[in-house]
């Protein structure tokens, strides 16, 4: 299973702002290794963040996402305490659903 | 009734009928969009066929689309932050494009009603390139690019 991503949820004026780091290879099926052999593609394609059940924002990625990724944005509305959910599935068809409490 | 539902549910009616719900495009359009991958679209070499495979005409130049906290040069190839956001009305998709490299598209994130068109992440660039933002906003499709610097390339490793 891979590694907890990090997500941080913020209440700014009426909105709520959510930064997310994810634990990812992010391999992009182009590189070698030392012996010359293609290092197989390995990459999040789709990323989903909801929020109360309602998606707020959905995104499709390609292999040229960095290493590690880092994603923010922000959507109307969100309450102290409440939960915001954020999921990923890789080309492998892993997949890793964390949450975090607004603060 | 509950019994038949039951029996409905244990021959794997569930499965079928969600297919069924899903191909009839009865599933809302954020549903739809996570379960699908747009293969087309990150296999594209051009601005052109990129446009094709999303389904769009040429986009428009716009001086509504802003990048924020994006370098004009990256030192580090492998990890450039861009942030694109949108003042257009109705934005409904920002796209993430880098012209040189081995495909253009990077993401592509979808806006749902009540969240800002603002987004920002981290890209790979194999060299310097100028960098589109795409925008779809109403059905139209809009463009803004700039020219990103990169003193040392994201894909040799």
């Amino acid at each position: 299973m891979a590694d907890p991503m990090r997500i941080r949820a913020n209440v700014v004026g009426d909105s709520t702002e959510v930064k997310v780091l994810m634990n990812h290879e992010m391999e992009t099926g182009q590189r070698k290794d030392p012996a010359g052999k293609t290092i197989p593609a390995w990459y999040i394609q789709t990323v989903t963040a909801t929020y109360n059940g309602k998606t707020v924002l959905s995104a499709q990625w390609g292999p040229a996402v960095s290493k590690n990724p880092f994603l923010s944005f922000k959507f109307k509305g969100g309450a102290k305490g409440e939960k915001v959910q954020v999921t990923w599935t890789d080309n492998r068809g892993e997949k890793r659903t964390d949450e975090a409490t607004i603060a | 009734m509950d019994t038949q539902r039951r029996d409905i549910l244990k021959k794997g009616g569930g499965i079928t009928l969600f297919t069924l719900v899903a191909a009839a495009g009865w599933l809302p359009r954020e549903a739809a969009a996570q379960a699908a991958w747009n293969k087309a679209a990150f296999d594209t070499k051009t601005m052109d066929e990129t446009m094709k495979a999303l389904g769009g005409g040429a986009p428009v130049q716009s001086k509504d689309i802003t990048f924020v906290q994006t370098p004009d040069i990256a030192e580090n190839g492998a990890v450039v932050p861009v942030g694109v956001t949108s003042t257009i009305p109705k934005t409904e998709s920002i796209a993430i494009l880098v012209e040189k490299n081995p495909n253009m598209l990077v993401a592509s994130f979808d806006i749902p009603a009540g969240t800002d068109p603002a987004i920002s992440t981290r890209v790979k660039m194999g060299q310097s390139s100028n960098v589109y933002a795409l925008v779809k906003a109403d059905g139209k499709y809009y463009v803004a690019s700039k020219e990103i610097k990169v003193t040392l390339g994201g894909c040799g490793g």
